[in-house]
């Protein structure tokens, strides 16, 4: 009786706010009420089966409905999906594996220009075009979401050969060091050989085909193309977050999760009981990178341009942030600290900036105490918080590290049986 | 043949040397000891039979296989295992997963079984669980292989810790200071479990200890270093007879009546 008391609690409010979203597409909390109905979702005791059902209504159906009626919602979840991603990926490194990592940016940014430079007019430059025309053709856009993985892990792996030895600060310092080698190379490999077109950027980047295209017409559905490349990017995400989440929990309940966790814990331990300690650190490495690489594909497909400032050292401590945030080795953590990060980065910051700028453009005059009248319109640009938002995730950062050291949502020991993945 | 045999090892830290010329011998099935004052270097032999530290001169053979120089998980894989002095668990994983990391060499999975989640894959999971799980019956942790490690007493601990080291199948066990802060009473429980040990798993036992009770009811053999040399060996009997292990012991008269536990 309990069960159906919470599924109906569950469809009630996933119900309610999207109802809300659609009657109300421009309110900013009858979306974050229902962002969080996936959070209700995790929380009530619902059986697996029942919760992952309702969780795929909400991602596949509603959420795509809600962002055809406002358009930068689908653009918020998209962002998430690619952060989640990325989280997941820096969490295998410094979550399990206990290897700090703030280079990671740099795996995104191969698979961005893999995709980047072959999938644009960019391979030109230094591939005979009698040989092959770039562009290639959008088709070839799965293959670089294959090869992206690949050069991720790649990179993973060389970036893993020297560091092997070095741990904490020292390994911190070097991967930190490789982060900045890749941004600084992209920026500069426009010559003797033009490679990335340095500073400049890479535009237009092919878009992946939208071979559904004349079925939906068939079907008698018209949207926009860039309405329906939202969507469509939206999906790829949603299915590449999937893959991710299900390939992390997967190694989590294997005894490479363990190896990880055993050399986060004590490496001399771990080595003495007999894992190899090359081999699982590489892993790490390339696993964590790999996710990095297919996101970093989809990523410079779905910008259409992209140049070196997206790849910045802030980017990395931005994504190290949210697994701190969320809970190192937590996968769940991960997850939330990528959502409540974007989230608050692209929603509420950005919400609160439009309030304060309607706010000057209102006209009010308000009168305080001591101060006299005040004009509304003479607020400072400074207040906007879109402006600080580094110092808001920096204040966050601080009274988490200091009031809640293991995260919102930190990582719950594998109990009770096997296999439950 | 003998189980290990180490020839001439010699270790030494800048201008320290920890071990010169040090012989080792054991066969199989025996329970034998190394003594010593502290700073005798014991530990350290420890290090260098299993591979975490890399002998300056000397060879190590185990099994048939030359040893020396080997990482410490290729000889862990070979059947050497050991538990630590100040007692080094995964202290934020729990007792039934410190178990299953040290089975780690003895399961044959490969990255992509774990990723398909293959039929044959989960069976070997559940094995290796139920395997954990029986280990941990036998030292007498069964009813606690969800709490994390770092929770359980100290004793506990100490338990684990031999489980662990059991999980990777080893031929040869080493246990650096196995009684360590165990009263009597405790420390003869342990004893009578790791003579257990030799018989139902086949295990060879070598043993750095201070407690002299421990040390002359259970060894077989028992070698002493001081200084980073062996200055003796032979049976517990023969030991207590020789002089420059007195010696060694300085000021310990009432000699192998327990009273040397002072060097713990």
């Amino acid at each position: 009786m309990n069960a159906l008391k919470y599924l109906g609690l569950a469809l009630f409010y996933v119900g309610g706010t999207s109802l809300l979203v659609i009657v109300f597409p421009h309110s900013l909390p009858a979306f974050l009420a229902f962002q969080s109905s996936l959070l209700l979702l995790y929380y009530l005791p619902l059986s697996p089966r029942l919760r992952v059902s309702l969780a795929f209504v909400v991602l596949a159906f509603l959420m795509p409905l809600i962002g055809s009626i406002n358009g930068y919602y689908l653009e918020i979840a998209i962002q998430v999906g690619i952060f989640v991603a990325l989280a997941l990926g820096l969490n295998i490194v410094v979550g399990m594996a206990g290897l700090l990592d703030l280079g990671y940016v740099a795996f995104f940014a191969v698979g961005a220009y893999l995709w980047a430079i072959f999938g644009s007019s960019q391979a030109n430059e230094f591939i005979p075009s009698s040989w092959i025309q770039f562009p290639l053709a959008p088709s070839w856009f799965f293959v670089f979401l294959l090869l992206g993985v690949v050069a991720g892990a790649c990179t993973g792996f060389i970036l893993g050969l020297p560091v092997l030895r070095l741990r904490g600060d020292y390994l911190a310092i070097v991967t930190l060091g490789f982060g900045e080698v890749i941004r600084v190379l992209a920026n500069n490999l426009d010559k003797p050989i033009n490679l990335t077109n340095g500073p400049k950027g890479i535009t237009p980047i092919q878009r992946p085909p939208l071979f559904f295209q004349p079925l939906l017409e068939d079907l008698g559905f018209s949207i926009s193309t860039p309405a329906l490349y939202s969507l469509y990017f939206y999906f790829l995400v949603l299915l590449v977050v999937t893959a991710v989440i299900t390939a992390t929990r997967r190694l989590d309940h294997s005894p490479i999760g363990r190896a990880w966790e055993a050399i986060r814990e004590d490496e001399l331990a771990a080595a003495s009981m007999g894992v190899p300690l090359i081999r699982m650190k590489l892993l790490a490495f390339a696993t964590g990178a790999s996710f990095a690489g297919i996101v970093g594909v989809i990523f410079s497909a779905k910008q259409y341009f992209i140049n070196p400032e997206s790849f910045t050292f802030m980017e990395s401590i931005g994504v190290l942030a949210m697994v701190i945030l969320g809970g190192m080795g937590s996968i769940p953590g991960a997850i939330l600290g990528a959502t409540i990060v974007t989230v608050l980065n692209l929603e509420v910051l950005k919400g609160l900036s439009l309030w304060l700028n309607t706010l000057r453009n209102s006209g009010l005059v308000l009168s305080l105490p001591f101060v006299g009248d005040y004009a509304l319109s003479q607020l400072p640009a400074q207040l906007e918080p879109a402006k600080y938002e580094r110092l808001v995730f920096g204040i966050i950062i601080v009274i988490m590290v200091i009031f809640r050291p293991q995260g919102i949502w930190p990582a719950r020991r594998r109990l009770g049986k096997v296999g439950r993945t | 043949m003998s189980l290990l045999e180490a020839v001439g090892i010699r270790k030494s830290f800048g201008g320290l040397l920890a071990l010169s010329q040090v012989d080792l011998r054991l066969e199989q099935g025996e329970i034998a000891s190394i003594i010593g004052p502290n700073g005798a270097g014991k530990t350290t032999l420890f290090n260098v039979l299993t591979g975490l530290e890399r002998p300056d001169s000397g060879s190590i053979w185990f099994a048939g296989h030359p040893v020396a120089g080997l990482k410490a998980e290729q000889i862990t894989a070979l059947g050497v295992a050991r538990t630590f002095q100040n007692i080094r668990l995964f202290a934020n994983m729990s007792v039934l997963e410190n178990v299953l990391v040290g089975m780690h060499c003895r399961l044959p999975f490969r990255i992509w079984n774990v990723l398909a989640h293959s039929e044959r894959f989960v069976e070997m999971e559940e094995k290796a669980w139920e395997r954990g799980q029986a280990l941990l019956e036998l030292v007498g942790l069964g009813d606690k292989q969800n709490e994390l490690a770092r929770n359980l007493p100290y004793g506990d601990q100490r338990r684990l810790e031999i489980a662990r080291a059991l999980a990777t199948h080893p031929k040869l066990l080493l246990l650096d200071e196995p009684t360590a802060g165990m009263n009597p009473g405790e420390a003869r429980v342990l004893m009578e479990f790791l003579r257990r040990l030799v018989e139902q798993f086949e295990v060879t036992l070598l043993l750095i200890e201070h407690n002299m009770r421990v040390v002359m009811s259970i060894s077989d053999w028992v070698t002493v270093l001081d200084h980073g040399e062996k200055i003796a060996e032979g049976t517990p009997e023969e030991i207590q007879q020789n002089p420059r292990v007195m010696e060694a012991y300085l000021g310990s008269k009432d000699w192998g009546k327990g009273g040397v536990r002072s060097h713990a």
